[in-house]
Formats: C-alpha cells, structure tokens, sequence
C-alpha cells in the first residue's frame, strides 16, 4: 500500500514538473561514423527508459538511412528527472562506393538503392546538425583510430554551433579497445567510456546525460 | 591549344592550388562549386586556407548529393591545422589577426587515401586512374 502510494506520489510530481518547467525537452543528436554503434546506443537508452526500440542495428554500414527521433525518454538521476528527446542518425562520410555493399552479399540493384538512401541519409544528418540539434552525442568505435578527417571535421562543425557535446567511447568491450585515445585525440571534450551492446558503464553514461543536457 | 593537346597526351594528375585571396573573393556555394567541378574532374584541389565549419557542413550535404552508381563516389579530405602556442588564439583575436590557415587537400575518393595522419605529418597517396 505504501509503495503504491509512493508510487502515486512520485508520478504526480514528475507530471507537474513537467507541467511547470515550461521547457521543451532537447534534442540530443547521436552522431559520429559509420558502425560506430549509434543506434544500438540510441536502443539501450530507449529500451532502459521506455522499453522500446529506435532502430535495427546491423554490422552492414549504413543499416540507418533516416534521422529517426525517440521523444519524451525519461532519465531519472538522484531524484531528478531529465526528459529528452534522442535522434539516432544516420553515419557521417564524405564518400560512399555501392561496391562496398557488395562484399556484404548484397545484390547490385540492392546495393545501389542503399547507397542511394545512404547519401540522403548522411545529407539529412547534416541538416539537423545546423538546424534542430540542441545538444550533441558523439559516438566513437574505440577499437579504431579516432583521428580521422570527418571525426575532426564533424567536432569542429559542432563546436562552431556553439552545441554541448558529449563524446562516447563505444565497444569496450572488444580487446583492441583504447579509449584513452578517443579521449587524447579530443581533450577538450568529456571522453565517456562503454559498451552499449553489453551496458557497460551506463550509469556514468546517464550521469553525464543529466549533468549535460539536463 | 598546342600546350593542351601536349597535355592530352601526358599522364599524371592536375592539382589546383587556391590561394586564400581566391577564396575570399568567393561565396560558400562557389568555393563549393570550384571544389566539387575541380574534384569531379579529377583534380587534387589544395586550399591555402581551408573551409570554415559551416562551409564543411555543406561540402558534406552537395557532395552526398552528387554522388552516383558507377560514377562519382564522393570525396577524400585532409585538413593541416598548424598548432598555435597556447593562449596565441587569444592573442591573434585582441589583435584583430586571422585565424590561422587550415591547409585542406581534396581529392576523388577512389583517387587518394590517406596513409597517416596525426598533428604533424599527413601522408597522403594519389593514385593514377
């Protein structure tokens, strides 16, 4: 009966937050390269806080080829609640070759309309970094060398817009990991560690959220 | 015309070196467009000066959107930030200087790829079509 009651309690306080904030929640981009794992980030935060997905995840490069928005994900951090709404994107590249897509056992009609959506895709990424992205998470494969153009490029684009940013060392929980190079190669950026395919070092993960975005 | 039908006949690459007073005197979609032609026409473009983010942004977003089967396939780019000694940037503000030159090499994607990269060296092969 108490815990019902608690739970009664805490809802209506959340509800008129909510009511009074007089806030939109903001729009946190998930960016970075391609199979850097930006969706299944954008799938552990939904699943964890709504227990629903964003997207599906594929090791095929450019399994997202549509900004798709999650709304209103609730993250509750020492009594507080943080509501956001995330924007799982689709990767960022400067070229894409439909022959690539071919190793992957693609047909070539297939693969030709994939590397059609792909460059839509990266197109519309872009725009709503410019245009609707009020906060930015950047995601890393730490298994690769982060000091690449588009890495560079992309921070640097961020930066100029003024976006607080948050750069995730994704894949931890591989043996070629390095984090400590993601967070050389960026030090003027928060460097959070994790593996969002296995949950790894998710509650830093929301902590920063919070503290970031909230 | 005769140096050109000379030209016809050589093989090798074409690298096009814009100054940063050529760049000044260009909007965002021109530089864009003098790159994008340069670049699709099998070109190395070098800036002195490089591109500001916004202008990054959009080289981006019309290259993704010229890109086709079998044809162009985007482009490879490598930019040279020098380093400044710290509190310089400061400085180069107050003094109303420029901020520093951002050297930028751009090339067909199935032409160049970059065999190293870190703060002080890009090495950077071009290879023949």
């Amino acid at each position: 009966m108490m815990g019902l009651l608690k739970q009664l309690r805490d809802s209506i306080s959340r509800a008129t937050d909510k009511l009074f904030s007089g806030s939109k929640p903001k729009r946190i981009g998930i960016y970075g390269p391609p199979n850097a794992g930006k969706t299944t980030l954008a799938n552990r935060i939904a699943r964890d806080w709504t227990g629903d997905i964003v997207g599906t995840e594929s090791k095929v490069p450019h399994e997202t080829r549509r900004a798709r928005r999650k709304e209103n994900i609730e993250i509750e951090r020492d009594g507080k609640i943080v509501t956001i709404d995330i924007v799982d994107t689709p990767g960022v590249t400067t070229k894409i070759d439909y022959r690539e897509f071919l190793d992957f056992g693609m047909s070539k009609k297939d693969a030709i309309r994939r590397s059609r959506e792909a460059t839509e895709g990266v197109a519309e990424a872009m725009h709503w970094l410019r245009e609707d992205i009020d906060g930015v998470i950047y995601v890393l494969d730490s298994t690769q060398d982060p000091f690449t153009q588009v890495n560079t490029m992309l921070i640097g684009i961020i930066e100029s817009r003024k976006l607080p940013v948050l750069i995730f060392a994704n894949k931890i929980d591989l043996k070629k990991s390095d984090p400590t190079l993601i967070e050389q190669s960026f030090p003027q950026h928060k460097t959070v560690p994790l593996s969002a395919l296995e949950g790894e070092n998710m509650d830093e993960v929301y902590d920063k959220i919070a503290d970031y975005f909230g | 015309m005769i140096k050109m039908q000379k030209l016809k006949h050589k093989t090798g690459i074409q690298i096009d070196l814009i100054s940063s007073q050529k760049m000044d005197e260009l909007t965002t979609m021109e530089k864009i467009r003098m790159i994008l032609d340069g670049v699709r026409s099998d070109k190395i473009v070098i800036l002195e000066t490089g591109l500001s983010p916004d202008e990054e942004s959009k080289l981006i977003e019309v290259t993704m959107s010229e890109i086709n089967p079998d044809g162009f396939t985007g482009i490879e780019i490598e930019t040279h930030l020098p380093s400044t000694p710290s509190g310089s940037a400061f400085i180069n503000k107050l003094m109303g200087r420029r901020t520093p030159s951002k050297l930028t090499v751009i090339g067909p994607a199935n032409r160049i790829e970059t065999l190293h990269k870190d703060e002080k060296l890009i090495t950077t092969f071009i290879s023949q079509s």
